[in-house]
């Protein structure tokens, strides 16, 4: 076990970003490789799960485009991933909140937290 | 054919230089004593190197083998394993060292493999128990699962003809005993070499257990 996670340390350069919860909205920048050139493209959606542990870490983001769900899995310490920012915090009660899959219109609005 | 003996640690997944995901297993490999050389001129008969991994208990292993041992100056070893025509001109050796080998020397993991190697790697299969025959050799089973059928679906069908031949033949493919087999990977790749820990980090999945001795060949 000691050294996988030696191995993790060795090869995985670990980057800062705020920390978010599941609930929480935020806005990922990917960058994408088209041939030789590199463009950034964002996701911006829901949290829905935080999945696994320090280097293999994941997250799930969820958005509605024109109507159909979207999910996109992130790994956490992706070279892909430019930036995160967090545009708003969700309050939940769940660490996954699946159930925001079902549901539609006014009823699938997290509700905001406030400090 | 160079190799090393080592142990199965478990599996990861790392991003390599193009950025990709990989799932890879670490495998703690060496150091390994060579405990014995054995020379087509000598009475063996053949070119081989013998190596040893992993510590034992001194009570638990016989007077003969820590005989054995103690002529190579290392203490009681858990595994030996023989390399068949072991070329030490293709080990890498450090600036100013040589790569002649003697008994009683060790052979660390950075000596043979580099990254970019492609190796091989032998291990005992997981063992499964006593299968039936479509998770041990892969058949698909009998017939539907509705129209008044039941009980077929995994079913091995026939194994054969009536009264001619009158047998089942040898080695027709039955449920039984699966996995714990000797089991061989070829083409697997080095990502990454981790002399001060021993460790190599191998591209995909290898066969056996954590915790497992694999022999790892180049």
């Amino acid at each position: 076990m000691d050294a996988i996670k030696y191995v993790q340390e060795q090869m995985i350069t670990k980057s800062e970003y705020p920390t978010f919860r599941p609930g929480d909205t935020i806005s990922v920048s990917v960058k994408i490789k088209e041939g030789d050139k590199e463009r950034i493209q964002i996701f911006k959606g829901n949290v829905i799960q935080l999945n696994g542990e320090g280097a293999t870490k994941t997250f799930t983001v969820r958005k509605m485009s024109s109507g159909v769900g979207v999910e996109r899995v992130f790994p956490l310490n992706s070279p892909f991933i430019d930036d995160i920012k967090i545009l708003k915090r969700g309050k939940v009660r769940r660490a996954k909140i699946y159930y925001i899959r079902k549901l539609v219109g006014k009823k699938a609005r997290i509700k905001e937290k406030r400090f | 054919m160079n190799g090393l003996l080592g142990k199965k640690i478990g599996m990861t997944s790392v991003y390599d230089n193009t950025g990709k995901y990989v799932a890879c297993t670490v495998i703690e490999a060496g150091p390994n004593v060579i405990t014995q050389v054995k020379t087509r001129e000598s009475k063996d008969g053949y070119d081989a190197l013998q190596l040893a991994f992993g510590d034992a208990k001194e009570k638990n292993t016989s007077k003969a083998m820590m005989g054995h041992f103690s002529k190579a100056n290392a203490g009681a070893k858990a595994d030996v394993v023989e390399f068949r025509n072991f070329d030490f001109s293709q080990l890498i050796a450090a600036e100013g060292e040589s790569v002649e080998k003697s008994v009683g020397d060790t052979i660390s993991v950075d000596e043979i493999f580099k990254e970019g190697d492609t190796i091989s790697v032998v291990g005992t299969s997981k063992g499964k128990g006593f299968q039936g025959v479509v998770k041990r050799h892969g058949f698909a089973g009998v017939g539907d699962a509705t129209h008044g059928q039941h009980n077929r679906q995994r079913a091995p069908g026939s194994i054969g003809a009536a009264s001619y031949p009158a047998k089942v033949f040898k080695g027709m493919r039955m449920a039984g005993r699966t996995g714990g087999d000797r089991v061989k990977i070829k083409n697997l790749k080095v990502i990454k070499v981790f002399s001060e820990k021993n460790i190599l980090l191998v591209k995909g999945a290898i066969p056996g257990h954590k915790g497992s001795i694999v022999i790892v060949e180049k």
